[in-house]
């Protein structure tokens, strides 16, 4: 089985700043760490292959620094690692970002299933992953929790809802992104990181991956930031008080005053 | 400090500390409570290769050396001294085939041992503690087996290992020169254990009583040679020691590490407490002695990977240095906590009780101080 797994460098903090000129995050002095919901895509493919046999390919698109995340993967039992990264690339949203992806991955060509993390911890979107899947035209499966089984080129997996779970069959090859419920990723191992000190990571640029020029980086992301803000705490609510009955007619009226 | 660890021994470092802070910080509490075996965390060592990190690579292991293990196991030992215990016990089980062990003997244990077979070493008898040389338990050669009979007193992994390293009397008429050492496997007819025993500290650690009943063991299960027991215990403790030494600075970092970190958030006449010249002066003792403690054992264990003739002088300074730092450090701990401190819902007070084995065990302190005297006065004689 051919896997390949999607995976973004973030920076380390739940406590990101933006710059209040530019609106994007700054990065300085802020270590760099895989995103964390990738790590269970990592795990969840590397258990994949020991389960059928195969291969995991992991790609990010990124900086030159964003070698170390694939050698972190590798390091976790991922086989090859693949940088793509342009200066072209730079200021991509979503739909660029899965277009850049998904064009990688046409140039790896054979693949069984693809997994990303459900979201990036910085952006949280969570949009990259079916985006590469429209991309691709193949089917997706979003939050899964499981994988059940892989039969032939069928894959039964449970997806999460708010509720509880759907159980979804899906043709392959399929695009899943998955959930922290899904497994508990493993540590490194000794001899994993020293297999990632000297791996050798492919790296290819926009031309490499024959990206349309127009559909990547700035130039092929439909979105603008306009503003990003930190919205102001909600308010306390009010708390009534006295006997029950004027209480309930009370709170009929402020009810009918917010006209729910 | 920095002490000029190869890159690779950065890494063994890491990877053990965040072993330590992601699995083992969490369920320490726990397993004090219940005093189980964390067969899990046996399970993440394994997964993560540190858990035959000393142990050779043509066998399995990762192939690092006495300072790779005491890494781990000061690593481990900061979350917590019990759980590390099932690393370094196995590590003391274990030298003896390492050291001595045939090329059979080691092909057949050691890619076990590195695959989470955990190991144990058995010397310690009810009249034979410090000396060793009162040990009862004998082995009598019939045919292609010796007969083992006799039983170890607290033997650390005792139950839970499947290698039993085990020093036995083959002629008691020779003294020290008569024991002989032996693999003994768990499955064998004849070796039984006794109840775990309760503990002041490291409870997270089985300690049990090893029993053998006409036990029959093969004869290519000796080690080295007959009458070599004796060599076989004393080559292992110098190899091993700078190991427990390692437990103990673990330990005292722990403490040291908790101490500086409620002294900080602890508010007292409206200021945390780590304002106050009083703590701040404790702490700074406590570091420099621990700095002073760490630097003696990673020297220690350098010196006996670098193939050092003679190592029993040093591995003894930095046993008995380090365990009585980590004693002292962990008391102080407790006094930084206060009342706090000295209840079980803190984590402190556990540090202490598991800090004062370290003192005891594989040679008391007042062993050691021997060993160290007697090593001094050879010296003189000789001029040296």
């Amino acid at each position: 089985m051919n896997i390949i797994v999607c995976i973004k460098q973030v920076p380390n903090t739940t406590d990101v700043k933006i710059d209040p000129v530019t609106n994007t995050l700054i990065r300085d002095g802020v270590e760099s760490v895989i995103n964390p919901f990738d790590t269970y895509a990592i795990e969840e493919a590397v258990r994949l292959k020991e389960r059928f046999g195969g291969k995991v390919t992991v790609i990010t698109m990124g900086p030159p620094q964003a070698e170390n995340a694939l050698k972190e993967a590798i390091g976790l039992g991922c086989d090859e690692a693949i940088l793509v990264s342009d200066r072209k690339f730079a200021g991509s949203d979503t739909w660029a970002t899965s277009y850049t992806l998904s064009s990688a991955i046409r140039k790896v060509g054979l693949y069984d299933v693809i997994i990303c993390g459900k979201q990036a911890s910085d952006g949280d979107t969570a949009q990259v992953g079916p985006g590469i899947s429209t991309h691709l035209d193949i089917p997706q499966v979003t939050y899964v929790k499981k994988i059940e089984e892989i039969t032939g080129n069928k894959a039964k997996v449970e997806r999460m809802t708010e509720e509880g779970y759907d159980i979804v069959e899906t043709p392959l090859p399929c695009l899943f992104t998955v959930v922290k419920e899904i497994n508990t990723p493993r540590l490194p191992s000794l001899k994993g990181m020293m297999k990632a000190k000297s791996a050798k990571i492919t790296k290819w640029t926009a031309d490499d991956i024959k990206a349309d020029a127009r559909s990547v980086g700035l130039d092929g992301s439909p979105t603008r930031v306009v503003k990003i803000f930190t919205p102001q705490p909600r308010k306390g609510g009010e708390i009534l008080k006295g006997d029950t009955m004027d209480i309930a007619k009370e709170l009929v009226e402020l009810l009918k005053d917010v006209v729910i | 400090m920095d002490y000029l660890l190869t890159e690779q021994q950065v890494m063994i470092r890491d990877l053990a500390r965040k072993v330590a802070r992601e699995k083992i910080k969490p369920i320490a509490a726990k397993y004090d409570e219940t005093e189980e075996f964390a067969w899990d965390i046996v399970k993440v060592l394994v997964d993560s290769d540190l858990f035959g990190v000393y142990i050779p690579e043509a066998y399995g292991g990762f192939g690092g050396g006495v300072v790779d293990m005491c890494l781990v196991a000061e690593e481990l030992s900061r979350a917590c001294g019990g759980i590390a215990l099932g690393f370094a016990g196995t590590g003391l089980g274990t030298f003896p085939i390492i050291l001595y062990g045939s090329e059979e003997q080691k092909k057949k244990y050691l890619p076990a041992i590195a695959k989470g077979r955990v190991a144990a070493f058995c010397i310690t008898e009810a009249e034979a503690g410090s000396d060793a040389g009162s040990i009862r338990t004998n082995a009598r050669k019939e045919g292609d087996h010796y007969i083992l009979n006799g039983t170890k007193q607290w033997i650390t992994n005792a139950g839970e290992a499947e290698v039993y390293t085990v020093i036995a009397m083959t002629d008691k008429t020779k003294g020290a020169r008569g024991a002989s050492a032996f693999i003994v496997e768990k499955g064998m007819k004849g070796i039984d254990f006794g109840a775990k025993e309760k503990k002041l500290g490291i409870r997270a650690s089985a300690t049990r009583e090893v029993i053998f009943t006409d036990c029959k063991v093969p004869k290519e299960n000796l080690i080295s040679k007959e009458g070599m027991g004796f060599i076989v215990a004393m080559k292992t403790f110098d190899n091993s020691r700078p190991g427990v030494a390692a437990q103990a600075l673990g330990i005292a970092q722990g403490a040291l590490d908790l101490a500086v970190e409620y002294a900080r958030k602890r508010i007292q006449f409206g200021q945390p407490i780590s304002s106050f010249q009083a703590i701040q002066h404790m702490m700074a003792d406590m570091a420099t002695q621990i700095e002073a403690a760490r630097a003696l054992v990673y020297a220690t264990a350098r010196m006996v990977d670098s193939g050092a003739k003679s190592v029993a002088k040093e591995s003894a300074m930095a046993k008995m240095f380090a365990s009585d730092v980590a004693m002292k450090v962990t008391v102080d701990a407790i006094q930084i906590f206060g009342g706090y401190g000295y209840m079980r819902d803190y984590p402190i007070e556990k540090y202490m009780r598991d800090a004062k084995i370290t003192q005891i065990y594989e040679g008391t302190n007042q062993i050691q101080r021997n060993v160290i005297a007697a090593n001094l006065i050879k010296e003189s004689l000789k001029g040296e």
